[in-house]
């Protein structure tokens, strides 16, 4: 992560267009956490036309579900997680101005077009690194759905998140390109 | 008959739950040091240092080395000298578990029911418990607390004799490569072979369990390991499955008598932390 590109949010179309797949990033400042129940709820209101409880223009949004946090400690361990289940959800995001996801692994080919139509990226945290990734944390407040415990809509601070554009605007994807070149037969 | 009381087992169940989500086994922690020394990918060095990086600060914390600290599945040998006092043993087990999610600050994942209500349960159980009654008067147990990211990647295959070998490294390797990036590689590959389709299951997560360079005790399952670790480690999924040579540490195979018409191949990965623990009492 030696070389790794430093931006912050909420992220414009101009530095979508910046990131390429394989660049090594760090993000600061706010972004959301979301994953499976809250993103049901979320296209639940936007199928029903109401507001949703958090703007999505320009924003991030970390499919995470975070440990509790120990006394003295800002965030529990949030390492990301799997990102394929949020695909049947996120073009609708998406379309209203998501900008960037964070998660890990494959991503449907529906969600990769949605992401070169409107211009959006895919980062890659590394899975199981929760406590390492927790430093990066810096403020933590639940902000809707705080029913769901761990799914809870989470508005995080972070400093220097340390993550990798794996599908960029052009739907460049590092897994398929990265993979086949230490294939051995 | 040994009279044990069932507080017992919830503290052992406790305190090998907190271990097993702090504290990355010493195997498992010597298994990602080689692997980021042969490692050949920058990124995939940089990955492995990340992870060892990581569940050193949850070891020295002790707090989760992962968020998704799993459904809390527990296999329990009990002896059948035992006599469980004081309460039944299945409550006994969830008592344990309760503890160690509530006061070691572990996320609490299950939901009451699978499809209609989704709701959270608050107190991580029920555990997934297996029992076997063996002689003796002892309980081991080891249990495994079980992420969903590598759990989502279980295959089972039926299989038949004339598949063969090379059926079975050929629906272990596709697994494996289907799963790509999602269960956190480099994985622990558990296969069970043989029994039933549910006996095969369970052989195959009991499997992940197993210290890392210990090997299958007959020499051909033990062949077939080393042939299929290769194979899933030419596929250039690599750590995080951002391309590398390292992309599971361990295959460990189990193996039961089956059916002359059938050959269940079951497969359960697990990720690199490779939760578990292991205690007697």
């Amino acid at each position: 992560m030696s070389n790794a590109k430093r931006i912050t949010t909420p992220i414009s179309s101009d530095t979508v267009k910046q990131l390429k797949a394989g660049d090594s990033v760090l993000i600061t400042g706010q972004i959301f956490t979301g994953r499976d129940a809250a993103h049901k709820r979320l296209n639940e209101l936007i199928s029903a036309g109401k507001e949703l409880p958090v703007k999505l223009e320009g924003q991030v949004i970390y499919y995470v579900g975070p440990a509790p946090a120990r006394p003295g400690y800002v965030c529990g361990p949030a390492g990301p997680t799997t990102s394929y289940r949020m695909d049947p959800y996120t073009p609708q995001l998406i379309e209203l101005g998501l900008k960037g996801m964070i998660g890990k692994g494959l991503r449907s080919q529906t969600v990769i077009d949605s992401m070169m139509k409107h211009g959006a990226v895919y980062f890659a945290a590394v899975g199981g690194a929760a406590a390492l990734i927790a430093r990066s944390v810096k403020k933590s407040e639940v902000i809707a759905y705080e029913d769901l415990g761990p799914e809870a809509i989470h508005q995080y601070y972070v400093e220097d998140f340390p993550a990798i554009v794996v599908i960029d605007a052009d739907g460049r994807n590092l897994y398929t390109s990265e993979s086949s070149k230490y294939r051995r037969p | 008959m040994r009279e044990l009381p069932a507080s017992q087992i919830s503290d052992a169940v406790k305190y090998l739950f907190l271990k097993a989500n702090f504290h990355a086994g010493e195997d498992i922690m010597k298994a990602l040091k080689n692997a980021r020394n042969r490692e050949i990918s920058p990124t995939g060095k940089t990955v492995l240092s990340m992870i060892i990086e990581n569940n050193e600060i949850a070891s020295q914390e002790e707090i989760a080395l992962c968020q998704d600290t799993g459904l809390a599945v527990v296999f329990a040998e009990i002896g059948q000298e035992v006599h469980i006092t004081g309460g039944d043993f299945r409550e006994a087990v969830n008592e344990g578990v309760r503890a160690a999610y509530s006061e070691g600050f572990l996320r609490k994942s299950a939901v009451d029911d699978p499809l209609f209500d989704r709701k959270n349960t608050k107190t991580n159980t029920p555990a997934i418990i297996y029992t076997d009654i063996v002689p003796g008067d002892g309980i081991a147990f080891t249990v495994t607390p079980k992420g969903f990211g590598s759990e989502n990647m279980s295959a089972l295959a039926m299989l038949t004799a004339a598949d063969g070998p090379e059926g079975v490294v050929q629906f272990v390797v596709d697994t494996v490569i289907k799963a790509g990036p999602n269960p956190c590689p480099p994985s622990v590959i558990g296969v069970g072979i043989g029994g039933t389709a549910d006996l095969a299951m369970v052989m195959a997560k009991k499997a992940t369990t197993r210290t890392i360079d210990e090997q299958n005790r007959d020499s051909r399952y033990a062949a077939l390991e080393r042939e299929i670790l290769e194979k899933i480690n030419n596929s250039g999924i690599g750590p995080a499955g951002l391309g590398g040579t390292v992309t599971a540490l361990a295959v460990n195979i189990e193996h039961f008598p089956t059916h002359i018409a059938g050959m269940p191949v079951a497969v359960n990965i697990c990720c690199h932390a490779a939760r578990h623990a292991q205690g007697v009492l």
